[in-house]
């Protein structure tokens, strides 16, 4: 009975065996069509189920809007997706084969997934340049950053994306001197210094002002269609002002899934919000 | 003067000699004893063997004196006495009646000799006294004291005994005294019947009887059963080994235990790295030794005083560390550690500075000397079983004060969630304190117990801490079951590795295995988990 | 590694006077001691010298120290067992420089192995007679231990104090293996009766003074290596590992590695330094493994302040000329003095003498 098992399993043309899933960071080719696969994760604190049973497909290219309720289990989803949590059961893959569940959290950067946090986390004794500076795509073995030196192309690249940031007044001012404001920007650049596939930002527009917010908009729209990008927030205009395919998050799992309009007609999400 | 004192020496021995001669109207032994001053041995054993008719306990006193060389006679008189040391000579007393016949030098009196056959016949003979007692316990410290050299008749006497013995235990050492007697009977089948008797025993004296049965018996079959009955023997020795070793673990483990839980509060609850701690349990132990010191006599008093008031000292000494220290250093744990690592410089060398760098050394309760005998290979000693009873009860009461009372609940609250305690009302800042003082209470008493097992001297608390802190991170941080689990284990798995490694070599080895455990489990054998734990 | 030949890159002003004052000063010693007539004010003793000497080892020592805890943010509790490992693999190669001139006059083992009854030198003793292969020892065993020690820590992500605590632990383990006379390092007492180094009495004043100069030009260099390494974009790298770890993370450097390159580094400057300071003080024996004695490393380090690596030099040279004065004038009040440094510094001082000076700069 096992073994016939076992051997109907061998011979299922669907299955990939886990030996033969690379295990080292492969930064997927930009035409798969699919950028992100979790199918069936699970993860539980004390008991507490903070993912139960999650299924997110994230395409190739496309921006994306989570929203959800407080402990919807957003930013466990992001943790398990970077590697801070390991889920206890189901599978993460990234582009074509890359088992992200096998990868510790810089594989999975170098493999091509970019984080901002949910509060701002920049280095804050190192200046804006520096910052970026380090967030940079390349070479990142110990050895290599002894001898490493910024060339023409890596400097215009940084302005670039002072520039795009607004933060040129304070290039070389401390990180921790900035503002909310400019800290939340200057994570966004040190994000798009990486040059990630996927991008996985964590409410972006918290404590920023109304034309901050549509500058960010307009930023993440851009990027979108080189990039797949992921949003999590929960200013509601902001999502709107952005969105085209949304995700409502419940209790760790999808509770609806479409555009804005038909997520805020769907009864259950009304219920979840109103009706607790 | 001198006139005088002659005078009264006339008189005393008159009156010595009327005492002896009413004496010896009433107690015919008198004459018997007297018999004891010949210097023929087979007189004197004639003399034994007819004392030992009078099956009482003068009789029995006599000759366990006889045994011990405590009986004498009197080189003027012949008296047969027993002696008290008393001002400068000896007070002398008649054995029959106890009635003291007068002051003696040491010259006056003389022992009465015996030689080896005369000492192992009263031991026989005493053990025969012993073997009617009514005390159970004594009968069977007579019937172990013959089983090593005992002849045919011992061994029919104790036959006849077998059957009237109410005790059990009792009985079955009766019947290995016998079977040891059969073993070396030369009959094949009483032989190989003794065997069986004997090798439910683990007496080292009937292995060793085995072993030599075994070795110089020409009898193929016998020989073979006296091997297998060894190996019997054996392989529950090696279960009691075991189990010995397992309590000296865990007694060993109390103590880590007990050293460490402080540290698991302040280190769990706070977050502080308190490289004083081990001068706290120093300071309880000095405690320890302050109070014995007003109170001499009564060591126990003294200990139990301790443990109230080196909580109180250890722990006003912690309150006193984080109000002045720790306080301002909340967020840097590194630093904290620093700083307190100063803090212990100075208590170290202010206890230095008044008690002398000298070790002191505390008295034990009479009490706690004792052991307890589980069988005839594995007995506990008190003082070891003591620290495990009393590291688990301090262990209860923590656990009770953290589950049961309101400071409990606070101190609960605010290793969970600082900032969520504070915003609900906890005075954060004042359970602080009283969790360090709490912690470090504890530590004081972990020092009164240590003052116990070890000599009390300015470094007692250094050679602690490091292993404190493996119990701690072993078991992990903020969970008091890890803390009694590792330092149980830590302790247990130490007394196992210590018979083939050596003391050291086996501390060294179990910091390296706990390097390697940490590299499995980096929280520890209890983690706490969830989103407090991540960061 | 273009920017190496060209140090104003990465030499600030603080560095630049550090260097003029300390280069000054062991000429003016150097020449005190060597040129200036006995009983004149320029003069310095053979023995204020070698304890000159000694101070510049532990100086090097807590630059070594403050590269893991100043840039990376790795408080080692353990430095002790890299500078005493160093100074053990110098203390063999002192020991068969010895040969037949022990009390025993065994040709070939040391005298506390006579002692002991072997009949043979260990095989850990081989080679440790060729003075290039005991150097090379000086730097590979320490630099070993470490690595080993920080790939299974590092690895398994265990950092803060449950790293200090693991550190101290090794030093400790290792006090208590090197007490062991079956360790073959001479036990309790240790090594200790050299006699000559590369040939020349340790004895002699002119050894003395070389040894003063190397300890100095050791000190100089390893400085010189620890600012270059922290101006690089791995120092920038891991100064964000001390102010961020997970952060580094998820930009995709593996922590871990940089940590365990800068950590042997260290460890090497750490036994380097160890193995000046053996022929200097004429022993080393297990005490030097004490974890107290790590300890000490780190409130120098935090005295002169952390994260400056000139700061760690200056901190060392304070606390140490403060011992030798104490230990002799008021050897109660030394631990004293100790402890309420540490508390001092650690309260009121955190960024130490040099964020002090430096905030006046800023002022100013």
């Amino acid at each position: 009975m096992k073994m016939a098992r076992g051997f109907q399993r061998f011979t299922d043309r669907s299955q990939v065996f886990t030996s033969l899933v690379p295990a080292e960071a492969r930064r997927p080719s930009k035409d798969c069509g699919t950028i992100l696969y979790m199918e069936r994760v699970s993860v539980s604190f004390d008991g507490f189920k903070a993912i139960n049973d999650l299924n997110l497909f994230i395409d190739m290219g496309e921006l994306r809007c989570i929203i959800g309720p407080n402990g919807a289990g957003k930013t466990t989803m992001m943790d398990i997706i970077t590697g801070k949590t390991a889920p206890d059961t189901g599978r993460v893959i990234f582009g074509e084969r890359t088992d992200l569940l096998a990868l510790t959290e810089p594989d999975i950067a170098r493999a091509g997934i970019g984080r901002k946090f949910q509060k701002p986390t920049v280095f804050e004794r190192h200046t804006v340049f520096e910052n970026l500076e380090l967030s940079m795509a390349g070479d990142k073995r110990a050895w290599s950053l002894l001898g490493a030196e910024l060339d023409d192309a890596d400097r215009d690249r940084i302005m670039e994306v002072i520039g795009i940031t607004g933060l040129s007044d304070v290039v070389d001012r401390d990180a921790g001197d900035l503002s909310h404001g400019q800290k939340q920007w200057l994570e966004i650049g040190m994000l798009l210094m990486q040059d990630p596939l996927l991008l996985l930002v964590d409410e972006p527009v918290a404590g920023m002002t109304h034309q901050e917010m549509d500058k960010t908009a307009e930023l993440l729209t851009s990027l979108a269609g080189r990039h797949s990008v992921v949003v999590v927030e929960h200013d509601m205009d902001f999502v709107r002002s952005i969105a085209r395919k949304v995700t409502v998050l419940h209790q760790g799992s999808v509770l609806a899934e479409g555009n804005m309009e038909q997520v805020q007609n769907d009864p259950r999400v009304i219920d979840v919000y109103l009706g607790g | 003067m001198s006139h005088a004192i002659r005078w009264i020496l006339v008189v005393t021995f008159l009156q010595l000699l009327t005492a002896v001669a009413f004496a010896q109207e009433v107690d015919p032994r008198a004459a018997t004893l007297s018999r004891l001053t010949e210097r023929s041995f087979d007189v004197k054993e004639r003399a034994i063997d007819e004392l030992a008719t009078y099956r009482d306990d003068v009789t029995r006193s006599i000759l366990t004196a006889i045994l011990a060389g405590e009986l004498y006679y009197t080189k003027n008189s012949g008296q047969i006495v027993t002696t008290r040391a008393s001002g400068g000579g000896l007070a002398a007393f008649d054995p029959l009646s106890g009635d003291e016949v007068g002051q003696f030098g040491k010259r006056d009196l003389r022992k009465i000799t015996i030689n080896n056959s005369l000492r192992s016949k009263l031991r026989g003979l005493l053990a025969t006294f012993d073997l009617a007692d009514p005390d159970p316990a004594r009968r069977l410290a007579a019937v172990e004291e013959m089983i090593d050299g005992i002849d045919e008749e011992t061994a029919g006497t104790l036959a006849n005994l077998v059957e009237s013995e109410p005790d059990d235990t009792v009985r079955t050492a009766m019947l290995r005294a016998i079977a040891m007697q059969s073993l070396v009977s030369g009959d094949r089948e009483r032989q190989m019947k003794a065997v069986s008797v004997l090798e439910e025993s683990l007496n080292p004296v009937i292995r060793g009887r085995l072993a030599s049965v075994a070795s110089s018996t020409d009898d193929p079959e016998l020989r073979e059963r006296a091997e297998l009955g060894i190996k019997r023997i054996d392989s529950r020795l090696s279960m009691v080994r075991f189990a010995e070793t397992v309590f000296f673990g865990l007694s060993a483990g109390s103590v880590l235990v007990l050293a460490a839980i402080g540290l698991a509060i302040t280190f769990g609850v706070m977050g502080v790295i308190n490289m004083a701690h081990g001068e706290l349990i120093m300071l309880g132990a000095y405690t320890t030794y302050v109070v014995q010191q007003t109170m001499p006599a009564s060591p126990g008093l003294a200990l139990a005083a301790s443990i109230p008031l080196a909580f109180l000292v250890s722990g006003l000494a912690g309150v006193a560390i984080e109000r002045s220290v720790i306080r301002f250093l909340y967020g840097r744990p590194l630093e904290t550690l620093l700083a307190t690592f100063g803090v212990s410089l100075i208590l170290q060398q202010a206890v230095r500075s008044i008690f002398s760098p000298l070790n002191r050394s505390v008295a034990t309760p009479d009490w706690m000397s004792g052991s307890i005998q589980l069988n005839e290979a594995l007995s506990l000693t008190m003082n070891r079983l003591t620290i495990i009873v009393f590291c688990l009860v301090v262990f209860a009461a923590l656990s009770l004060v953290l589950r049961r009372t309101a400071i409990g609940l606070q101190v609960r609250a605010v290793s969970q969630n600082r900032d969520m305690a504070r915003a609900m009302g906890v005075p954060s800042s004042r359970v602080d304190a009283l969790t360090f003082g709490l912690g470090s209470g504890i530590a004081g008493i972990a020092g009164v117990a240590l003052s116990q097992l070890t000599n009390v001297g300015p470094n007692l608390g250094q050679s602690y801490i490091i292993d404190s802190f493996m119990v701690v991170v072993f078991g992990g941080v903020g969970n008091l079951w890890g803390t009694l689990v590792g330092g149980m284990t830590l302790g247990v798995l130490n007394k196992f590795m210590e018979p083939w490694a050596g003391a050291v070599l086996a501390k060294i080895f179990i910091l390296v295995l706990l390097i390697l455990f940490i590299q499995k489990r980096p929280r520890g054998l209890f983690p706490q988990r969830g989103r407090a734990a991540e960061s | 590694m273009k920017s190496v030949m060209n140090p104003s890159r990465w030499l600030g002003a603080g560095d630049r006077v550090f260097i003029v004052v300390l280069v000054a000063a062991v000429v003016l010693v150097v020449l005190g001691n060597a040129v200036a007539a006995e009983g004149s004010a320029m003069h310095v003793s053979t023995y204020t010298l070698t304890l000159l000497g000694k101070y510049l080892c532990y100086a090097l020592l807590a630059v070594a120290v403050d590269l893991v805890w100043g840039y990376v943010g790795i408080l080692s509790l353990g430095h002790g067992a890299f500078f005493a490992l160093g100074g053990y693999a110098m203390g063999m190669y002192l020991m068969r420089q010895i040969g037949e001139r022990g009390v025993y006059g065994h040709p070939v083992l040391p005298d506390f192995m006579v002692f002991l009854d072997w009949d043979a030198l260990p095989w850990f003793w081989y080679g440790m007679d060729h003075f290039g292969f005991a150097m090379l020892m000086v730097m590979v065993v320490p630099g070993l231990l470490a690595f080993v020690f920080g790939y299974l820590t590092f690895r398994s992500r265990v950092s803060g104090v449950y790293l200090s605590i693991i550190t101290q632990a090794m030093t400790y383990a290792l006090m208590l293996a090197f007490f062991r006379n079956e360790m073959g390092f001479g036990g309790n007492n240790g090594l200790t009766d050299f006699k000559d180094l590369l040939g020349f009495s340790l004895q002699s004043d002119n050894v003395r003074l070389a040894l003063f100069v190397t300890s100095a030009v050791a000190l100089l260099l390893g400085f010189l290596l620890c600012r270059f390494v922290v101006s690089t974009r791995l120092g920038r790298v891991c100064a964000a590992i001390r102010d961020g770890e997970a952060r580094v993370r998820f930009l995709g450097y593996r922590t871990e590695n940089v940590k365990l390159v800068i950590f042997t580094l260290s460890a090497v400057l750490a036994g380097i330094a160890g193995a000046l300071y053996v022929p200097q003080v004429g022993i080393i024996n297990p005490n030097e493994f004490s974890p107290l004695n790590s300890i000490e490393i780190v409130v120098w380090v935090a005295l002169g302040g952390r994260g400056t690596l000139y700061g760690a030099v200056v901190g060392a040279l304070v606390v140490n000329y403060a011992k030798s004065y104490f230990t002799a004038a008021l050897p109660e009040i030394w631990l004293f003095a100790l402890g309420a440094l540490f508390v001092l510094v650690t309260v009121f001082l955190p960024r130490g003498v040099a964020g002090v000076l430096r905030r006046r700069g800023a002022k100013s």
